[in-house]
């Protein structure tokens, strides 16, 4: 059932490279990934890429192919014709070491720009207690994997690199909407999503949402949540009224 | 080298690849529907509402021109809310109201998606480098004002109940006796149920009946709504196509039985 696969993949580093024509043996229920590993074996020992699971979980093997970001491990080859020419590049947004390889410290960074749980002061750990309806929203948001393929495709820094100083990308302003919806954290998380975190950037196009492997509803379910509760905080004169009548606390 | 990359992601230190995307699927199709759609609804929407004609026929009403709030309003169209505007209003009364489904729509969390993209391509779409050399998305006006949708979702409510009222009134005959019903009832009655569900779903709706709340375990009834209405928001995108089209067929449908073009078919 073999073939063989028109491949064009990304070779080259910080100072330059090109797109290389290669074809390489395809055998039935493959992935992209055992394709890329079969061209490291026969024919480019040299070629750098980056994977650990192969079963979708660890997030190291995010790529571009044929131009959308995906986890070459989770990219069947049967989704493409035999005769199809197959490009993988490594991911747009971040600087490359080598190849597919590419240097995601930037989210890094970001993650640790946002600031810890913070919990009750008076709770040791082990003494949280908290109802399932609270906690429920924001599980979602702990399937991700971290394969920063929403935060390549955002073309808020994708296309502007000078965004990224003041943009934390779509997966860091979920953390921020998961802790902000967390019944125990103490922390009030909006204005700081909006003046720190640049969630006003975002224009809510959805790419994060349509590339994340684990289908998190990243734009609908925490981005746009968020934006709302910036506004009761920034916005809405009679939000702000409504709380200084009544001056609820907390809901 | 920096000239061929002078797009977005030839930024220094990534790789460098030419091509402003390497997207072999046709990326380009649903933004051009958007576009061709848009642009469709945006000509007809205004001829119509500047023609000032053939909105009103006993008992259906353009949902364009509904509520008609001046003097000039043709007789019997103004429902509950009668002509507080009054005589010195003379051009097209459509004019006066339609701003508040305009604003609704302009600031929908889904259109903003939807005329970014296929508009202003920003971007055309995903991993597609767009073609602007800055950006500050919604951070700064005008862009920032997208932030009053809430304000726009409830006077779109208003709207609801007025066209709701509008769809039952429909059940009388063109003598105004009730009990009857016709086409034209249903072409009404479809356009409110529409207008609900785009409305309801809506983002904003999902955060003021619940999604404000820390904790749902305190507040169980609107913990039940707020799960109703994220059901719905799912479909939001679907929703808005809907009513959009709605609004316009209903529209023509009234347009063609008051210039006569058409008979509106009575069932009783
Ligand atoms: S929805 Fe917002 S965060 Fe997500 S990709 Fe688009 S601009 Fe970036
Ligand atoms: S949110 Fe989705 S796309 Fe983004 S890093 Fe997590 S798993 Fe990947
Ligand atoms: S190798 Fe772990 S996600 Fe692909
Ligand atoms: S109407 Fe679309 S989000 Fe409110």
């Amino acid at each position: 059932m073999g073939y063989l696969a028109k491949l064009r993949v990304w070779r080259g580093d910080k100072s330059g490279g090109q797109l290389v024509d290669h074809s390489v043996e395809v055998s039935e229920g493959e992935v992209v990934l055992d394709i890329i590993h079969r061209l490291q074996a026969t024919q480019a020992p040299d070629l750098a890429v980056r994977w650990n699971c192969k079963a979708g979980k660890c997030g190291s093997c995010a790529a571009e192919i044929n131009g959308r970001p995906r986890l070459m491990c989770m990219t069947r080859m049967n989704t493409f014709a035999e005769d199809e020419e197959i490009t993988v590049t490594p991911m747009r947004t971040f600087p490359v070491i080598k190849d597919l390889v590419t240097d995601v410290s930037f989210n890094y960074e970001k993650a640790r720009e946002v600031p810890a749980f913070d919990p009750p002061k008076d709770l040791a750990p082990g003494e949280y207690r908290m109802a399932q309806v609270d906690v429920q929203r924001s599980q979602e948001f702990r399937k991700c994997i971290e394969c920063f393929m929403c935060q390549n495709v955002c073309h808020v820094i994708r296309d502007h690199e000078d965004n990224k100083e003041a943009f934390s990308g779509p997966r860091f302003l979920m953390r921020i909407a998961e802790l902000d919806m967390h019944p125990l954290d103490q922390t009030d998380r909006k204005n700081m999503a909006q003046e720190e975190h640049g969630l006003g950037m975002c224009n809510i196009t959805k790419c994060c949402t349509e590339v994340c492997p684990e289908h998190i509803k990243i734009t609908d379910n925490a981005i746009i949540p968020m934006k709302e509760r910036v506004v009761d905080n920034k916005y809405d004169p009679l939000v702000w009224l409504g709380r200084t009548i009544t001056r609820r606390k907390s809901d | 080298m920096a000239t061929s990359l002078e797009h977005g992601t030839g930024a220094p230190a990534r790789a460098s690849i030419k091509e402003k995307h390497l997207r072999t699927d046709r990326w380009w199709i649903q933004p051009l529907i958007s576009v061709v759609v848009l642009v469709s609804f945006i000509i007809y929407a205004t001829w119509r509402a500047f023609e000032n004609a053939y909105y009103y026929t006993e008992p259906l009403i353009s949902p364009f021109y509904s509520p008609c709030l001046a003097q000039s309003c043709v007789d019997g169209s103004s429902s509950i809310l009668g002509q507080p505007i009054g005589a010195w209003w003379t051009i097209s009364p459509a004019l006066l109201i339609l701003i508040f489904p305009l604003g609704f729509r302009m600031t929908c969390y889904y259109y903003r998606k939807t005329y970014y993209r296929s508009f202003w391509m920003s971007p055309p779409g995903c991993a597609v480098s767009e073609p602007h050399k800055s950006y500050s998305g919604e951070t700064k006006f005008p862009l920032i004002g997208q932030n009053i949708h809430r304000y726009f979702f409830f006077a779109g409510l208003v709207f609801n109940v007025l066209l709701t009222i509008d769809a039952i009134l429909a059940f009388k005959n063109a003598d105004g006796q009730w009990g009857h019903m016709s086409v034209g009832t249903l072409v009404l009655l479809a356009n409110a149920t529409f207008l609900w569900m785009y409305s309801l779903s809506c983002h904003s709706c999902r955060h003021a009946v619940g999604g404000r709340l820390k904790h749902f375990s305190k507040h169980p009834f609107r913990y039940k709504m707020w799960t109703g209405v994220s059901r719905l928001n799912a479909h939001h995108a679907k929703f808005a196509w809907v009513s959009l089209f709605g609004v316009a067929l209903a529209d023509l449908y009234v347009r063609s039985v008051a210039s006569g073009a058409i008979t509106n078919l009575y069932f009783f």
